[in-house]
């Protein structure tokens, strides 16, 4: 039987352990909105993984680890064009342009660069093919689950803290009133001062994270951090109005946003005013 | 006859069974039951459903306090006590830094079944490691407009300076219309 189903029954961690304590062979794929991914077990020991949008070929992986610079790196494939990524491993290192330690090292961090991003899919669908393995002339590693594991969790739950403080993208946010420290006195890094120039109540959350094309985990982090240090304020969205609401209830079936406004209960102050004296004189 | 009801509710050991029963008239009808679990074993007994204090105002008129159940498995319960309550109380322990996000979390699910007034009792103040309750507005990020008040929950007198403040919001609201 297809090991497969849907990732809001049985989650990464699951398959992943699964995979692990059953010592399989084959590829997981999986995907989740838009998004899919690839990875492929070697007797419960991930050793390749690719994600749709992601360049997975040994020259783009050799550039993001800053072993080769782009212009190297162009030069390697008019050159080694028709090769596989193995052969191209092979001349490198025959040539001595290439460390055999730096291929495994740069090739075991973009997998698990990869895999930690597939550890926030919780929906979306999977499916196990056994004995089904990366193409042959693939650069493969040979990474122990456990650790991914423990790695990936605690990833996760510094994912769902930050989802928790900012579960909602679609608000927008404003410079604090009082800042706790004045701007000057705050050390921002590129990224922070990127999200900082597009703040402005009409901009969302989400669209200052398109407009600078920051992930989701990205754009909370830094959003996170600036409320912290007291620099900016979220401003939540306004409460349609009664008449508004009235006539039309556009929207059914979505949470009501939480209102900073409250309301009255529905006793009359007089009885507010019994429990008060009651209270003081017990 | 009317009855009232105001919850107390946040995260576990807070203090909210001791806080409804330094004040309540009757043996607050508890159901507390010895705790099981290792993770929460920092005290011997957890609240398993809700606790339930009275208030008798007069011939009318009682106030009942309910307490929510400490763990997380009866969180369905919350919904269930928020209806028709008057205002609510988040009891924080001002010891345990660790339960600060629990606490925000639950006043924001709280705030989102009944937008009544409600206050936050910095508890446990009589403790030398507590923080400020001025301190607890800025990390559960409360709104100027919110109390945070002290609170010593093992002391009546403290308890009742809780829910007069509280009483104070309800009645502030209504001047304002
Ligand atoms: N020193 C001190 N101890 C307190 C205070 N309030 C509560 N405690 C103690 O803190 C512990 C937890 O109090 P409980 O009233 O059981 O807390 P709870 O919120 O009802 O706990 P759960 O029902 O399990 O969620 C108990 O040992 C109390 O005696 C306080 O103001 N000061
Ligand atoms: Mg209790």
């Amino acid at each position: 039987m297809a090991l497969k189903g849907r990732l809001e029954d049985f989650g990464i961690t699951q398959l992943l352990n699964l995979i692990n304590l059953a010592r399989k062979t084959g590829t997981l794929y999986l995907e989740t909105g838009g998004d899919s991914a690839e990875l492929s077990f070697r007797e419960g020991k991930l050793i390749y993984a690719t994600m749709a949008g992601v360049d997975s070929s040994l020259p783009a992986i050799l550039q993001q680890a800053g072993i080769f610079n782009p212009e190297q790196v162009q030069v390697i494939r008019a050159k080694m064009a028709s090769k596989t990524d193995r052969e191209i491993a092979q001349t490198l290192m025959t040539g001595k342009r290439l460390q055999p330690k730096d291929v495994a090292k740069s090739v075991r961090e973009h997998i698990l660069g990869l895999v930690y991003q597939v550890f926030s899919w919780n929906d979306g669908s999977f499916r196990f093919e056994p004995s089904k393995l990366p193409p042959s002339g693939t650069v493969n590693a040979s990474i122990a689950l456990e650790s991914v594991i423990m790695e990936g969790s605690r990833r996760l739950k510094e994912w769902e803290r930050l989802q928790d403080e900012l579960p909602d993208l679609d608000i927008s946010l404003k410079f604090a009133e009082r800042p706790t420290t004045p701007l000057r006195d705050i050390n921002l890094s590129v990224e922070e001062w990127r999200v900082i120039s597009f703040i402005n109540p009409r901009n969302s959350i989400r669209q200052i994270a398109q407009f600078n094309n920051m992930g989701e985990l990205q754009i909370r982090k830094i959003v996170y951090s600036l409320i912290q240090a007291g620099v900016v304020e979220v401003i939540r969205p306004p409460r349609p109005t009664a008449a508004a609401s009235g006539t039309a209830r556009a929207g059914a079936g979505q949470a009501a946003p939480v209102s900073d406004e409250m309301r009255r209960p529905a006793v009359k102050r007089g009885i507010v005013q019994k429990l008060i004296h009651r209270i003081r004189e017990l | 006859m009317q009855t009232l009801k105001i919850v107390v509710t946040g995260p576990f050991a807070s203090g909210k069974t001791e806080f409804i029963q330094s004040i309540s008239e009757i043996d607050v009808v508890s159901t507390d039951r010895k705790i099981s679990s290792d993770a929460e074993r920092i005290k011997h007994q957890t609240t398993v459903a809700m606790d339930f204090g009275r208030i008798t105002i007069d011939e009318e008129l009682i106030l009942y306090l309910f307490g929510t159940p400490g763990q997380k498995r009866f969180n369905f319960m919350w919904e269930i006590l928020s209806e028709g309550m008057l205002g609510f109380i988040v009891l924080v322990d001002s010891t345990r830094p660790e339960t600060f996000r629990e606490a925000r979390r639950i006043l924001d699910t709280f705030r989102s079944y009944s937008p009544v007034p409600y206050i936050v009792a910095a508890n446990k103040q009589d403790l030398e490691d507590a923080w400020p309750a001025e301190d607890l507005r800025i990390v559960l990020r409360v709104e100027s407009s919110v109390k945070v008040v002290p609170c010593v929950a093992t002391d009546r007198e403290s308890v009742k300076q809780v829910l007069l403040e509280l009483l104070y919001s309800i009645l502030e609201l209504m001047e304002d219309e």
